[in-house]
C-alpha cells in the first residue's frame, strides 16, 4: 500500500453519551439507551422504544454553534465532527488540506416532514427554510462550511453501511494525495419517516433490542453521529496520540434481496474476507469484532453464519454496541468505527447488552461485560445494509 | 367464499401492482409465492397491510405470513375464520 | 495508466436509449419549464416481475446501466458506483404523503424500501448477481463527480478491470413544485433553441440517467479516455475558477489551445451563465464551445449527460449542430473539456481524450 492511513482521533454523540468519554462510561456502567420517545413526535411513541440523544434542538444548536432551525442531523454531525477534530491536536483546520466525507440516509428529512404536512394541504404553503436542506449533501455542506472545510466535501448514502463507506473513500482520498486529513463518518437524526419505514418492515422491537440473542425480535432505532479523523503518514507526528491504523477495508454486495440478507450472509462474508486480505491478516489475528448486530432475526443469523464460515474455529470476542446505541443507520458505521479504533488504543472490549440465550445458528456468544487493558491489536467493524451493501473495516495497532 | 376470493384477487393485483396479471387468472389454490405467482417477502408485508386495511385483521407476527398467504383460498379461509371469531 | 470509457448508456429527454450515435432527431419537449425523460420500453432490460415496483429513477438507472454494459461487452463489473443528489424522490414522496395523510397508520413497505438512495445501485447488483464493490454518492452537484473519482481511485489500485458507474436523478411533481418556489426555473415559455441565449434568470428542470463502463484496457467500442477530473467547491470568483482550469490543464500537460471542444453546462440562467461567459471569453476566445443542458434540463447530476455528449462527439469525430453553441469545430476532435457548475457552488472539470 502506497501510504498508511492513521486514525488521529474521533468523536461521537449518540443516545448513550453526548461525547466519546460519556459513551465509554455508559459501556462501563452497562447503561443502555433505549427508552420512550421524548424528542421525536410520532404516533408510535408508546409502542417502540428508541435511543435518542438527550437534548432538544435548541440545546444541540447552542453546542454546535449553528442555528436551531436547521436539521438535527446537521447539529449532531457538527458536534461529533468537532470533537473528532479537537481530539487530534492538529490545531487550525485551515492549515491543512482537509476533506469531509459524511454519510447520512435521509438528509434533512426531520424538517421536510414538517414542511410536507403544510405543503400537502396547499402546494404554495410550508416554509421553504424547512426544505432547503432536504438533500443529504446539504447536511454535509452545512457542517463543512461551519468547520471551514473546502478541499474535498462529499456525502455517501448506502443505507446502514453508509458511515463505513465514508471511511473507505476518505482513506482512498489520502492514498491518492487528494487531501492530507479527512474527517469521515456519518450522521442521522431520528425521523418519523425512518421510524415508520422500519415499522412497515415489522423489524422494530417493542422492548430493548437483543442482538445475537436467540430470543431477538428486532432492532431499536437510534440517532447520533460519529467521525474518525483519517491522517496521512507524514502528518502522524503532529497528532497528539495516534489511535491506530486503518489497515483494511472492503465493500461487497449481497445481491440477494432489496432489504434482507442472504441466509448464509454471502455479502457479509465477502466484505470481511476482503478487509482481511487488504490488511494482510489471518482471521485468527482479529482480536475483536464490532458486529453489525442489529437484533433482527435475519441480520444476526446471516452475520453469525458468515463469521462462522470465515473464523471457525477461532472465534474472537464479538459484540454489538447497537444493544446500547440503537441502530443509528447512516451514523452507525461512523460511530462504531470510533469505538473500534479506540478499542485498539485502549484495549477495550465492549459489552453486548441484553444477552441471555445463545443463538442456535452459531456456536459463539457475544461478550457481555466491559473490560479494558486487553490485548487488542486488530479490530474488525461490520456494517451491512439495505440494497445488499456490506462493508467491513479493520483497525490495527501502529 | 367465492365472492371473497374474487375480491381478494382484485385487491392483490392492485396492491402489488401486478402488471399483466388479470385477477381472474389467479387460481384459487395457486401458490402466491415463489414459483406460483412469484411473490416475495416484501409482498407478504404488503399483504399484511391489505388484510388490515380491507378486513380489519391485524397480524402482529410476520412469521405467520407464509401460512396465511399460501394461496387465495388460504387467505380467504383465514379471513372468514377471523371474522366469525369477532 | 489510462482509463477508457468502454461503453455508455443514457436515458434522457432525447431518444438516447439505444446503442450508436447521437440521435438524429432532436426535439426535446419542454412542458413549461419542465423537461421530462423520454421513457423507452423498459421491459427490454427489466423483467416484468421486477418492473412492477420500480419508480422511474430505478428504471432509468437500470436501463442506462444495462445499455452501457452491453456496449462494453461486460457481464459483471468489478464495481458499481452511482451518484444521485436527490435519490429516489418519487418513492420518498409517496411514503411521506401516506405517512402524513394516514397519521402513521397502515403504511406499506415498498415505497420506503425503494426510497433509499442506494436503491439503483442495489437493484443493478441484484439483477446482475454482482457481489462486487457497490457505492452511492449523494452530494448535490458533486454526486456524479464523486462517483467518478471513486471509480478512478479504485481502477488505479489495479485490482478491478471494469467499473460500472453513472449519474441519475428524477424530477417529480413535488420536486418541481417545491424547487419552482425557489425561483429556480423560467417563468416565461421558452424552447430548446432559445434557452441558451436567454437573458432572464431561471433555467429548465431536467432529469435523466447516464452510465459508463470504465476500464483500464481499450475495448472494441471504447469512446474515449477519461484523462482527468477535478472539482472546486464554492470558488470565490470567476477568476478563481479560470485559474483552476489553467492549473488543471497544466497538470495534464496541455493548454487551452489543445482543447478541441469546450463543453459547458450553460443552462440559460443569466445569473449562473456568468461563470461560463467568463471562462469562454477569457480562456477560450474564438474556440468551439458546445452545450447540453438545453437537451437534458438542469439537475444535479446533469454533468453525466455532458460526459455522455462528450463521448459521442469523440467517437463520431463530429459535434452535432444542436450541441455546437459557438465557434467553428476543428476538423479533428481529440480533446474535449467539460466544464460544469451547479448553482455556482459545485464546479467540475472532466477531460476526455479520443482514442
Amino acid at each position: 500500500m502506497a501510504c498508511e492511513v492513521w486514525i488521529g482521533g474521533g468523536g461521537v454523540i449518540c443516545g448513550i453519551g453526548d461525547n466519546l468519554p460519556a459513551c465509554i462510561e455508559a459501556f462501563r456502567n452497562m447503561a443502555t439507551g433505549a427508552a420512550t420517545m421524548e424528542y421525536l413526535s410520532s404516533a408510535h411513541r408508546g409502542t417502540y422504544p428508541v435511543v435518542e440523544v438527550r437534548a432538544d434542538n435548541a440545546t444541540l444548536a447552542a453546542r454546535a454553534g449553528m442555528p436551531a432551525h436547521i436539521s438535527r442531523t446537521a447539529l449532531l454531525s457538527r458536534i461529533a465532527a468537532q470533537e473528532a477534530w479537537d481530539s487530534t491536536g492538529l490545531g487550525e483546520i485551515r492549515n491543512y488540506r482537509v476533506g469531509f466525507v459524511s454519510a447520512n440516509t435521509v438528509g434533512g428529512m426531520d424538517k421536510t416532514e414538517e414542511f410536507f404536512a403544510d405543503y400537502l394541504k396547499d402546494p404554495q404553503s410550508g416554509q421553504l427554510s424547512q426544505v432547503v436542506n432536504h438533500e443529504c449533501g446539504s447536511i454535509t455542506e452545512l457542517v463543512a462550511d461551519s468547520l471551514g472545510i473546502r478541499h474535498h466535501v462529499t456525502t455517501i448514502s448506502t443505507a446502514c453501511s453508509s458511515g463505513a463507506n465514508a471511511l473507505m473513500y476518505g482513506a482512498r482520498l489520502i492514498r491518492n494525495n487528494m487531501v492530507d486529513v479527512v474527517i469521515a463518518g456519518g450522521t442521522d437524526a431520528l425521523t418519523r419517516f425512518t421510524l415508520n419505514g422500519f415499522n412497515t418492515l415489522m423489524i422494530l422491537d417493542q422492548e430493548s433490542s437483543r442482538p445475537f440473542d436467540d430470543t431477538r425480535k428486532g432492532l431499536n432505532l437510534g440517532e447520533g453521529a460519529g467521525y474518525v479523523v483519517l491522517v496521512k503518514d507524514t502528518l502522524k507526528e503532529l497528532i497528539r496520540t495516534p489511535w491506530c491504523k486503518l489497515s483494511g477495508f472492503a465493500n461487497a454486495n449481497d445481491a440477494y434481496h432489496q432489504t434482507a440478507s442472504s441466509p448464509e450472509g454471502i455479502g457479509n462474508y465477502l466484505a470481511m474476507k476482503g478487509a482481511l486480505e487488504m490488511s494482510g491478516l489471518k482471521p485468527e489475528e482479529i482480536d475483536y469484532i464490532n458486529l453489525h448486530g442489529t437484533g433482527t432475526q435475519n441480520n444476526d443469523s446471516s452475520e453469525g453464519l458468515a463469521i462462522e464460515r470465515l473464523f471457525a474455529p477461532h472465534y474472537p470476542p464479538v459484540s454489538s454496541t447497537k444493544s446500547f446505541t440503537g441502530h443509528t443507520l447512516g451514523a452507525s458505521g461512523g460511530i462504531e468505527a470510533v469505538f473500534s479504533a479506540l478499542a485498539v488504543r485502549e484495549g477495550y472490549l465492549y459489552p453486548n447488552a441484553n444477552f441471555g440465550t445463545r443463538m442456535k445458528e452459531v456456536p459463539f456468544t457475544p461478550v457481555t461485560a466491559f473490560s479494558e487493558g486487553n490485548k487488542v491489536h486488530h479490530v474488525m467493524s461490520n456494517s451491512f445494509g439495505f440494497g445488499g451493501n456490506c462493508s467491513s473495516l479493520i483497525f490495527s495497532i501502529g | 367464499m367465492e365472492k371473497l376470493m374474487a375480491a381478494l384477487k382484485a385487491q392483490i393485483v392492485e396492491q402489488l401492482n401486478l402488471q399483466e396479471v388479470k385477477p381472474e387468472e389467479i387460481g384459487d389454490d395457486q401458490p402466491l409465492f415463489k414459483e406460483g405467482l412469484g411473490l416475495d417477502s416484501i409482498d407478504a408485508l404488503e399483504l399484511i397491510v391489505l388484510l388490515q386495511q380491507n378486513y380489519n385483521i391485524r397480524i402482529a407476527n410476520p412469521e405467520q405470513g407464509p401460512e396465511i398467504f399460501r394461496s387465495v383460498r388460504t387467505m380467504a379461509e383465514f379471513i372468514t375464520a377471523h371474522q366469525t371469531k369477532q | 495508466m489510462s482509463i477508457y470509457i468502454q461503453g455508455t448508456g443514457c436515458v434522457s429527454p432525447l431518444e438516447t436509449a439505444a446503442e450508436g450515435l447521437f440521435p438524429a432527431v432532436v426535439n426535446p419537449a419542454y412542458d413549461g419549464a419542465r423537461l421530462k425523460v423520454s421513457d423507452p420500453d423498459y421491459k427490454q432490460w427489466i423483467d416484468i416481475k421486477q418492473i412492477r415496483r420500480m419508480s422511474r429513477i430505478i428504471k432509468m438507472g437500470v436501463a442506462a446501466a444495462k445499455l452501457s454494459l452491453q456496449e462494453a461487452g461486460v457481464e459483471k463489473p468489478d464495481a458499481i458506483i452511482t451518484g444521485t443528489a436527490y435519490g429516489c424522490l418519487d418513492d420518498t414522496g409517496v411514503f411521506l404523503t401516506k405517512m402524513i395523510n394516514q397519521q402513521e397508520e397502515m403504511l406499506t413497505p415498498t415505497s420506503f424500501i425503494q426510497s433509499t438512495h442506494n436503491t439503483v445501485a442495489g437493484q443493478i447488483a441484484l439483477m446482475l448477481s454482482c457481489h462486487a464493490y457497490n457505492n452511492t454518492f449523494v452530494h448535490k452537484g458533486f454526486s456524479f463527480e464523486s462517483a467518478l473519482l471513486d471509480s478512478i481511485m479504485i481502477l488505479k489500485e489495479g485490482k478491478s478491470k471494469h467499473i460500472l458507474m453513472g449519474g441519475m436523478d428524477e424530477l417529480t411533481t413535488h420536486s418541481f413544485n417545491i424547487i419552482s418556489r425557489f425561483n429556480r426555473f423560467k417563468k416565461e415559455p421558452i424552447t430548446h433553441t432559445e434557452l441558451l441565449h436567454s437573458t432572464t434568470p431561471g433555467t429548465i428542470a431536467g432529469e435523466g440517467a447516464a452510465c459508463f463502463v470504465l476500464g483500464t484496457e481499450k475495448g472494441d467500442n471504447s469512446y474515449a479516455r477519461l484523462t482527468g477530473l477535478t472539482t472546486s467547491y464554492k470558488p470565490g470568483s470567476t477568476a478563481e475558477i479560470a485559474a483552476d482550469i489553467i492549473a488543471f490543464l497544466a497538470v495534464h500537460e496541455i493548454t487551452q489551445e489543445d482543447i478541441d471542444l469546450l463543453i459547458t453546462g450553460r443552462n440559460g440562467d443569466s445569473e449562473e451563465d456568468v461563470w461560463y461567459e467568463h471562462v469562454e471569453s477569457t480562456l477560450f476566445p474564438g474556440q468551439a464551445v458546445g452545450c447540453f443542458k438545453h437537451l437534458c434540463g438542469e439537475y444535479p447530476t446533469a454533468s453525466s449527460f455532458g460526459m455522455w455528449v462528450g463521448c459521442k462527439v469523440l467517437s463520431s469525430g463530429q459535434v452535432p449542430a444542436t450541441v455546437l453553441f459557438k465557434g467553428k469545430t476543428r476538423e479533428k476532435i481529440k480533446k474535449v473539456l467539460i466544464y460544469n457548475h451547479y448553482k455556482g457552488t459545485h464546479h467540475s472539470l472532466i477531460l476526455l481524450t479520443g482514442c
